[in-house]
């Protein structure tokens, strides 16, 4: 956590009160979830009563993708159908499918091109032909593996066109790009505390206040009648404080990131001539650098780096801790191969030169051993 | 690292004697989630845990190795065959041989380790293999089959101490699993039900249980893989033999899917030939060996004189054994003070009376 935020929720975990009790410690306590709302809202573009606080990104995707269907599946039952990037985060897009298992949605999926942009003329298709029955739109603002920033204002504007909301998943993006909600044109957006240097296990959804949403979490309503919880409170004062530092530094931090990045990008090919580097090269994410190591596994590179003190990440782990080929790059062309030989290198406000030093010194022989380990 | 007390305190044993260790947890199963409520074996999701937990304790770092696919093909599938072929395999020894001492090692010999760690009870120095002190966890039969080359990347730091002893130095540790329960079934049969798991693979088929003197037909089966030589009970055959004494298992015929029972003299043989003959040491005896051979896992030993053969090893049994069955393996060792040291494995391919 950055030392301003983790220093607000300390001095907010020694304040007693619930946010939601009538006296004066949970009026003091309220007042601190009603500051950290309003800076939130400045923060990233919107009114105060469209923030709605939640456990994190997971509970945020679930609540958009899960609410706003049966919000507007209730209002009229032909719309049954949810348009998914093919590239969302597993938590939009698994909780689609069991939308589409449990709750008789039908699942559009959004292909993307080969650097990963989502393509918004298959979009465009989609709703000409049968806007009235979609329920919602889900993409991301950008791609949490391979960096690709997406084409959010064509997305809003269709969505604007054909009256069908568009839920947009903008973890990583927030603190890296600019990110205005209410200028984006997204009826909703998940946003949370980890990725910016605030606190695991809170974040927010913003949702347009006349979005009807269902609950999925029932009791005491305590956020618009959307989330029920008692709000934790020095959580939320964490993640504001660390979204406004976040948002203030951004400028700057994507400046500095991208040279950073850049050079990284340069030395690693320079190093190990095979890498691949997949993504925009235009259109990303200032802290993201993502290759294709041919003829490894992404994960023996990772644990070799691991030893060396660098820590880089695969794609994702099924619970036994076995590393999956990559979704995204499948979505993106690649074959199962070279999905499973990927590795993201990812910079943030604490990354200096000589950590890209550390890289490129230690990547050769990793990426040797890993190829000899996968000829076994 | 398998989430068991073993692996855990083999893993702490080497890190305190300051090599450079990195656990690791096989993924064995190709569907994990099939696995989520089986409490037996080795390849659950609490297992995998246990095995990061323990690595936590002891400070190294842990990874999960997928090893699903040569796991299936070299054990799971060689497991099936063997006993549609009317042989009574080993999975465990056969994890050993392509697995944790060929798929793993060769593996981690490329990400440029020099050795895999294993908590197995027995005694490994200079390249001579030894039981375990603990004679009854010894697993010296289970690694019998490595070869000169694998052994001299093995490390087995139990084998100087029994099984209570490793639960202290476990509980000494802080190390959860100090009190975990010993795993004792088949890991890739969660249930434990191994006929229904080679029934489903193998296919039911409805054959013959005769009478190995008279040829008689005494009853049926739903499946020749379903017995083992040496076996007595769960033949289901209602009629008592004509001298009232209980009837075995003698052999299995696939072929015809017979299964051929007689009397407990019968099951008594002296020879024992078996192939793919694997010498400790790296050199095949030419004169004959003095020494006792294990024919099958925890079994009782025999003395026994071992003559190479072209194709592998024939044993002389001083004393008959019964219930030898193709498939298992001959481990040949030579009786020693400081623990009986592995002169020799081979598979049994078939046995006889002199």
């Amino acid at each position: 956590m950055l030392p301003a935020a983790l220093d607000a929720y300390v001095t907010a975990a020694g304040h007693l009160g619930n946010a939601s009790a009538l006296h004066a410690h949970g009026r003091g306590a309220r007042r601190l979830v009603e500051e950290a709302r309003e800076s939130v809202a400045a923060d990233l573009g919107c009114r105060p009563s469209e923030v709605i606080f939640t456990g994190g990104g997971t509970e945020s995707d679930n609540l958009a993708v899960k609410g706003m269907f049966w919000g507007r599946r209730d209002a009229d039952p032909r719309r049954r159908r949810v348009i998914v990037s093919e590239i969302e985060h597993h938590a939009v897009l698994d909780a689609a499918d069991w939308l589409g298992r449990h709750e008789g949605a039908v699942i559009d999926r959004l292909p993307v091109d080969g650097r990963g942009r989502i393509n918004a003329d298959v979009l465009a298709g989609i709703l000409r032909e049968s806007a009235d029955e979609v329920a919602l739109i889900t993409a991301m603002w950008a791609n949490n593996e391979v960096g690709t920033l997406q084409p959010i204002s064509e997305m809003s504007a269709l969505s604007a066109e054909y009256g069908v909301p568009l839920h947009t998943d903008a973890i990583q993006a927030i603190g890296q790009v600019p990110v205005d909600f209410t200028a984006s044109g997204a009826t909703a957006l998940t946003v949370t505390g980890h990725k910016l240097g605030g606190p695991a296990g809170v974040g927010a959804l913003l949702l347009g206040r006349d979005v009807p949403v269902t609950p999925i979490l029932h009791g005491g309503g305590q956020e618009r009648d959307v989330r029920s919880g008692t709000l934790d409170v020095p959580g939320i004062v964490a993640f504001a404080t660390a979204l406004h530092i976040a948002v203030t530094e951004q400028d700057a931090l994507a400046r500095r990131l991208t040279v950073l990045r850049d050079d990284l990008i340069a030395r690693v090919r320079e190093a190990v001539p095979c890498a691949v580097l997949n993504g925009c090269t235009e259109a990303r994410l200032p802290g993201n650098a993502h290759f294709s190591f041919p003829g490894c596994e992404g994960d023996a590179i990772l644990m070799l780096l691991d030893a060396a003190g660098i820590q880089a990440a695969t794609g994702s782990a099924c619970n036994a801790g076995v590393a999956q080929p990559s979704h995204v790059l499948l979505a993106m062309g690649a074959t199962g191969d070279t999905a499973s030989s990927t590795l993201r290198f990812s910079l943030g406000h604490t990354s200096t030169a000589e950590d890209v030093d550390a890289l490129v010194a230690a990547l050769p022989t990793a990426v040797e051993r890993a190829r000899a380990a996968a000829a076994t | 690292m398998s989430g068991g007390v073993d692996s855990a305190v083999a893993a702490a044993f080497a890190a305190e004697a300051g090599h450079d260790v990195t656990g690791v947890h096989l993924a064995l199963s190709r569907n994990p989630q099939t696995y989520r409520t089986g409490a037996r074996g080795c390849c659950t999701l609490e297992d995998s845990r246990d095995a990061r937990r323990a690595a936590d304790v002891i400070g190294i770092p842990f990874y999960v190795w997928d090893m699903a696919e040569r796991f299936h093909e070299d054990v799971v599938d060689d497991f099936v065959a063997e006993y549609a072929a009317g042989r009574t395999p080993n999975p465990c020894l056969r994890c050993n041989e392509k697995i944790k001492f060929a798929a793993v090692l060769d593996r981690a010999v490329a990400l440029g380790f020099d050795a895999v760690v294993t908590g197995h009870h027995a005694r490994l120095d200079e390249g001579v293999l030894r039981r375990s002190v603990d004679i009854g966890k010894d697993q010296s039969y289970v690694l019998a089959v490595l070869n000169r080359d694998q052994l001299s990347r093995a490390m087995f730091p139990l084998g100087g101490i029994t099984k209570e002893q490793v639960r202290e130095e476990a509980a000494k540790r802080g190390l959860g699993v100090a009190d975990k329960p010993d795993s004792h079934d088949i890991c890739f049969i969660a249930d434990g039900d191994t006929k229904g798991f080679l029934a489903e693979r193998i296919g039911a088929k409805t054959g013959d249980i005769v009478d190995s003197a008279t040829g008689e037909v005494l009853g049926s089966h739903d499946g020749a893989f379903a017995y083992t030589v040496g076996q007595r009970h769960g033949l289901g055959l209602t009629r008592p033999a004509a001298d009232g004494r209980p009837r075995y298992v003698l052999s299995i015929t696939p072929v015809s899917n017979t299964v051929t029972v007689g009397p407990r003299e019968e099951l008594e043989v002296t020879v024992v030939h078996a192939d793919k003959p694997v010498w400790t040491s790296g050199t095949a005896r030419t004169e004959p060996v003095e020494c006792v051979v294990q024919l099958r896992a925890h079994g009782e030993t025999h003395a026994a004189v071992l003559v190479a053969t072209e194709d592998g090893l024939t044993a002389h049994l001083r004393t008959p054994a019964r219930g030898v069955a193709a498939g298992q393996a001959l481990v040949a060792y030579l009786p020693d003070a400081d623990g009986d040291i592995v002169l020799a494995s081979a598979t049994i391919s078939g046995s006889a009376r002199d």
